[in-house]
């Protein structure tokens, strides 16, 4: 498998597609000859991204670079106004433009994040503190919504499993559910009932354990957009998007499987693992293939969805012998 | 006031300004395409909004006949078919766009996806019926049918209306989200509603006086 998806890679990205390290490294510097009016250097996509990342408001949160297997695919990124104002984040309403327009009401500080369950350590954990459990690494990810499109993300924060070995869960802990903030004050899309809140989402625990699991606090080398789940958010890169909960308050240890919302709210079309899959259609429409936001222009044809959203090299083993289109 | 309106209606020239009106969204689409301005995923943008202008269309041209009897207004009744034609206009770029720009005019794809997705066939049922009526909207066609046979024909758009609720419906029902779906079938169930109502109202009439019908 690891082969048919290096096959892949190298088939589908030119070198030029690729920012070489050091330019990207230097890329603050390099913007400010940009804007200090350096003449002659053409406005690459990223520098546009990077100059709107910082035109954002919100402050610089960097990450080295990560070193792990799958953790920073070489495609573009989307553009930073595209994964910004094209959000599913329903505790700000149903439409996509929605969390853009609405999440600056979402109040981030303070913030804690309440660890309870079948777990040694349990307790309220202020960001602050869980900003420095692990060194911040830089992964860039495939995200693929459940709905047929996605994007390439530049995420920052560390794995999740750095965060569980810390808080040594006990051996009865066979899942880890997340719980996330519904405020009705703050979030216009609590008040609504177009799901049961809070938001729940729920991890088997090899599956949290994974390295690519990532416990995420900024994208674009700036702190996490309110709109995109600030401060803290989940990113199961091969799992449909929903599963990747944002503006956690809560993770659980429990050892029984736990009930994520989207199941609770359709049963029949969303299972508990919900790992991207183009041969598991969805009851109303087909996974087979996706829309690259930003990319795939107007008359293009969709791109094929690869299984684990290209990461079965990675995570394909946690599945090994399992029946897919019944564990779907 | 009022009768200068309706004079006005009567001109070629408010004919000309309404038709310009019902271009006036597919203009902005092609504007925004050109710009660049319609936001990340602008193939879902050009779907969705010409199926909003479809709907907006239907209700309108649904409208025309309730307005006509209930003001007194006969002048109205030269938009109809107007009306009628735009919203056929907008539903065919409804169509291509999924067809282009969703299935990339695959055509097994989109065999495929129809099969897969029964709220698509609705769709489509909705635009063959509404294509006869297109068909069928010239002058000839009317003396060519007979006037109760074309009139006949062209209630289907009352199942048209009712197809696309559901269409919509339907699509919206992943998100559980039906507010914009409620407003379109209050307006359009009022609609209906109105000529079920006057139906029956006739039957009665004609009931108590059988003898009014020579």
């Amino acid at each position: 498998m690891a082969i048919s998806s290096n096959i892949w890679q190298s088939c589908h990205f030119s070198a030029s597609d690729i920012t070489p390290v050091d330019v990207y490294q230097n890329r603050r510097q390099l913007l400010r000859g940009l804007a200090a009016g350096a003449t002659g250097l053409a406005l690459t996509s990223w520098a546009q991204r990077e100059a709107l990342a910082q035109a954002s408001g919100n402050s610089p949160l960097s990450g080295k670079p990560t070193t792990l297997a799958g953790g920073q695919t070489m495609e573009k990124s989307t553009a930073y106004k595209d994964a910004t104002t094209y959000n599913n984040f329903y505790e700000f309403g149903t439409d996509k433009a929605d969390p853009a327009r609405r999440a600056h009401t979402l109040k981030t500080d303070p913030w804690s994040v309440e660890i309870e369950g079948l777990v040694k350590k349990p307790g309220r954990y202020h960001l602050e503190d869980l900003l420095k459990w692990s060194a911040m690494e830089e992964r860039i990810y495939r995200l693929r919504c459940v709905e047929g499109w996605s994007m390439v993300i530049p995420w920052v924060g560390y794995s999740l499993a750095d965060l569980i070995r810390r808080v040594e869960p006990q051996p009865g802990a066979k899942y880890v559910e997340f719980i996330t903030q519904a405020d009705e004050k703050t979030m216009p899309g609590v008040r609504s009932g177009s799901l049961e809140w809070p938001y729940v989402e729920g991890l088997r625990m090899d599956e949290a354990m994974h390295p690519l699991s990532l416990l995420a606090f900024g994208m674009y080398g700036e702190v996490m957009p309110k709109q995109n789940g600030a401060p803290v958010r989940l990113v199961v890169p091969w799992k449909y998007g929903f599963k990747s909960a944002k503006s956690l308050v809560k993770i659980r240890f429990v050892d029984k499987q736990p009930v994520s919302s989207w199941t609770r709210a359709a049963q029949q079309e969303y299972g508990f693992y919900s790992n991207v899959n183009p041969t598991v259609d969805h009851p109303r429409w087909s996974q087979a293939t996706e829309r690259r936001i930003g990319e795939d222009g107007l008359l293009a044809k969709k791109r094929k969805t690869l299984m684990f959203n290209g990461y079965e090299a990675q995570v394909g083993q946690l599945y090994a012998g399992m029946d897919l289109k019944k564990f779907f | 006031m009022l009768s200068r309106a309706r004079q006005f209606l009567l001109t070629r020239a408010a004919w000309w300004w309404v038709l310009c009106v019902g271009l006036l969204p597919l203009l902005g689409l092609v504007v925004l395409t050109v710009q660049d301005g319609l936001g990340a995923n602008p193939a879902e943008y050009l779907i969705r909004a010409t199926g909003d202008w479809t709907l907006r269309g239907l209700c309108l041209g649904l409208a025309i006949t309730p307005l006509r009897v209930q003001l007194g207004w006969p002048e109205l009744a030269r938009y109809r078919r107007m009306l009628g034609l735009l919203t056929y206009l907008y539903a065919c770029l409804h169509l291509a766009c999924y067809v282009l720009f969703d299935m990339g005019l695959d055509l097994q794809e989109i065999v495929l996806d129809v099969l897969k997705r029964p709220f698509i066939w609705l769709g489509v049922s909705a635009w063959l019926l509404l294509s006869v009526m297109a068909a069928t909207s010239f002058n000839r066609a009317v003396r060519w049918l007979g006037g109760a046979r074309w009139q006949a024909l062209h209630r289907v758009v009352y199942a048209v209306a009712v197809l696309a609720v559901l269409h919509f419906w339907w699509m919206r029902a992943a998100k559980s989200n039906f507010n914009e779906v409620l407003v379109y079938a209050a307006i359009l169930g009022a609609l209906l509603a109105w000529r079920l109502q006057r139906a029956w109202q006739r039957r009665r009439l004609r009931a108590a006086k059988p003898t009014s019908e020579v």
